[in-house]
C-alpha cells in the first residue's frame, strides 16, 4: 500500500478542488433567496463525520444520508431517490 | 490490458460503444434487464425486450468479436404493479434456455416498499427452481443501506438460496461489508454522481480485499460511462496495483463467478 505522502502527491490537488467546490456550494445556497430543506440539513450534518478522525468517514457520510428505518414501506409513489431521507433526526 | 464488462446496458447503447470497449481490452459483456427509462405498458414489451437481449444485441456485440451474456427479469422499478409482474414472470421460463442468459437479474428493490419485496421473493423462487444464478440490484442513494439488508434477508430465508451464486450490486462503503459477511459476490458500480468513483472503489478493494468482488460500469441511458471499468483499472496501476492484482479484479473475478453457469465461456483473453 502506499505511504501517505504518495497519496497526497496523488490525489490532494484533487480533494482540494473538491472541498472548494463544496464551500462554494455552501456559499451558493446562503446567497440563495428562500429556505433550504431536509437535503441541506443532512450535508451539514454529515460534513461533521469528516472531523470523526476515524478511517470510516466515507462510510460515516453515507450513513447520514441514508434511511434509518427497518421495514418495508406500504407502496413506492416514486420511482426515483433524492440522495437524503426526510425522516431522520436531520428532517 | 483485458477486463470484463459484468454489467452493462448495452441495447442504451451506441455501435460506437462496443468498438470502444473492445479496443479498450474488453472481452465479454454482461447485459441484465432493467427499466426502460419510462415503464412498458404490458408483457409483451418485455416480451420483445427478452427477445432483444437474447437475439438481437448478442448479433450486435459479436460484430466486434464480444460474447453477449444477458439476465432476465422484470426491474424493481416496475414491480409495484403486482399483476404486471406476475404476468412477466410467466413470460421468462421460455428465454432461460437462451445460450447466453446466465441468470435471473438485476432483481432486487427500488423504494423498499412491500409489493418490490412481493416481486423479488417470486424472482428469487425463480432462480431457486431452476437452478439460475442471481444478480441484484440494491436501491439508490438514501434507499440503499436500508434496501440491501432487506434483500440480504430474504435470500438468507431460503436455505437452498447458496450465497456464493448471488452478486449483489451496487455496493458502497456501507453496504459492503454486510454483503461479503454473508457470503455473497458484492459488485462496485463506476458511475459518475450516484454510485462509487473509480478511487472510492480501489479503496474499497484495500479495505476489504479482492476477494468475491468486481467492478461494472452499469453503463446505461443515462449519466453513464461505458469505459469506466479499463478507467479504473488506469487509476489501479497509477495508485501502484500490479498487473496481476488489477487482472484479479476486473478479468478473474468477473470469470470466477459467472463460469458458476454452465453457459458462460471463459473469453480466450489476450
Amino acid at each position: 500500500m502506499a505511504d501517505q505522502k504518495n497519496i497526497l502527491d496523488l490525489y490532494f490537488l484533487d480533494a482540494r478542488a473538491r472541498l472548494i467546490d463544496i464551500a462554494a456550494f455552501m456559499d451558493r445556497v446562503d446567497r440563495a433567496n428562500g429556505e433550504t430543506d431536509f437535503r441541506y440539513d443532512a450535508f451539514r450534518e454529515a460534513l461533521k463525520a469528516l472531523e470523526s478522525g476515524q478511517a470510516d468517514r466515507a462510510e460515516r457520510v453515507l450513513l447520514e444520508f441514508s434511511d434509518p428505518s427497518e421495514e418495508p414501506i406500504p407502496k413506492a409513489t416514486v420511482k426515483a431517490a433524492c440522495g437524503a431521507c426526510l425522516n431522520t433526526d436531520n428532517a | 490490458m483485458r477486463y470484463i464488462e459484468p454489467h452493462g446496458h448495452m441495447v442504451s447503447r451506441t455501435t460506437d460503444d462496443y468498438r470502444a470497449m473492445a479496443m479498450a481490452g474488453c472481452q465479454a459483456v454482461c447485459e441484465p434487464a432493467f427499466w426502460a427509462g419510462f415503464d412498458r405498458s404490458s408483457a409483451q414489451g418485455f416480451y420483445d425486450y427478452f427477445c432483444q437481449l437474447t437475439q438481437h444485441e448478442p448479433r450486435r456485440a459479436s460484430m466486434f468479436g464480444l460474447p453477449h451474456y444477458t439476465w432476465l427479469c422484470i426491474n424493481p422499478k416496475e414491480s409495484e404493479d403486482i399483476a404486471l409482474a406476475q404476468e412477466v414472470l410467466t413470460i421468462i421460463p421460455e428465454f432461460m434456455e437462451s445460450p447466453n442468459v446466465l441468470g435471473i437479474g438485476e432483481i432486487g428493490l427500488n423504494k423498499n416498499s412491500r409489493n418490490e419485496m412481493t416481486v423479488l421473493e417470486k424472482h428469487v423462487d425463480l432462480a431457486r427452481d431452476n437452478d439460475q444464478l442471481i444478480l441484484v440490484h440494491t436501491p439508490h442513494l438514501e434507499d440503499k443501506r436500508k434496501g440491501t439488508r432487506l434483500i440480504l434477508d430474504v435470500l438468507k430465508s431460503d436455505s437452498r438460496i447458496r450465497p456464493e451464486r448471488c452478486i449483489i450490486d451496487h455496493v458502497e462503503e456501507h453496504t459492503v461489508k454486510m454483503v461479503l459477511d454473508d457470503g455473497f459476490w458484492a459488485g462496485m458500480t463506476l458511475y459518475p454522481e450516484t454510485k462509487c468513483t473509480a478511487n472510492r472503489a480501489i479503496d474499497i478493494l484495500e479495505v476489504y480485499g479482492d476477494e468475491r468482488i468486481w467492478m461494472n460500469s452499469a453503463c446505461d441511458w443515462g449519466v453513464s460511462v461505458p469505459l469506466a471499468v479499463p478507467q479504473a483499472a488506469q487509476e489501479m496501476k497509477r495508485r501502484g496495483n500490479d498487473a496481476q492484482y488489477i487482472d484479479k479484479v476486473v478479468y478473474q473475478n468477473p470469470i470466477e463467478f459467472m463460469s458458476q453457469s454452465s453457459r458462460f465461456t471463459i473469453p480466450e483473453g489476450l
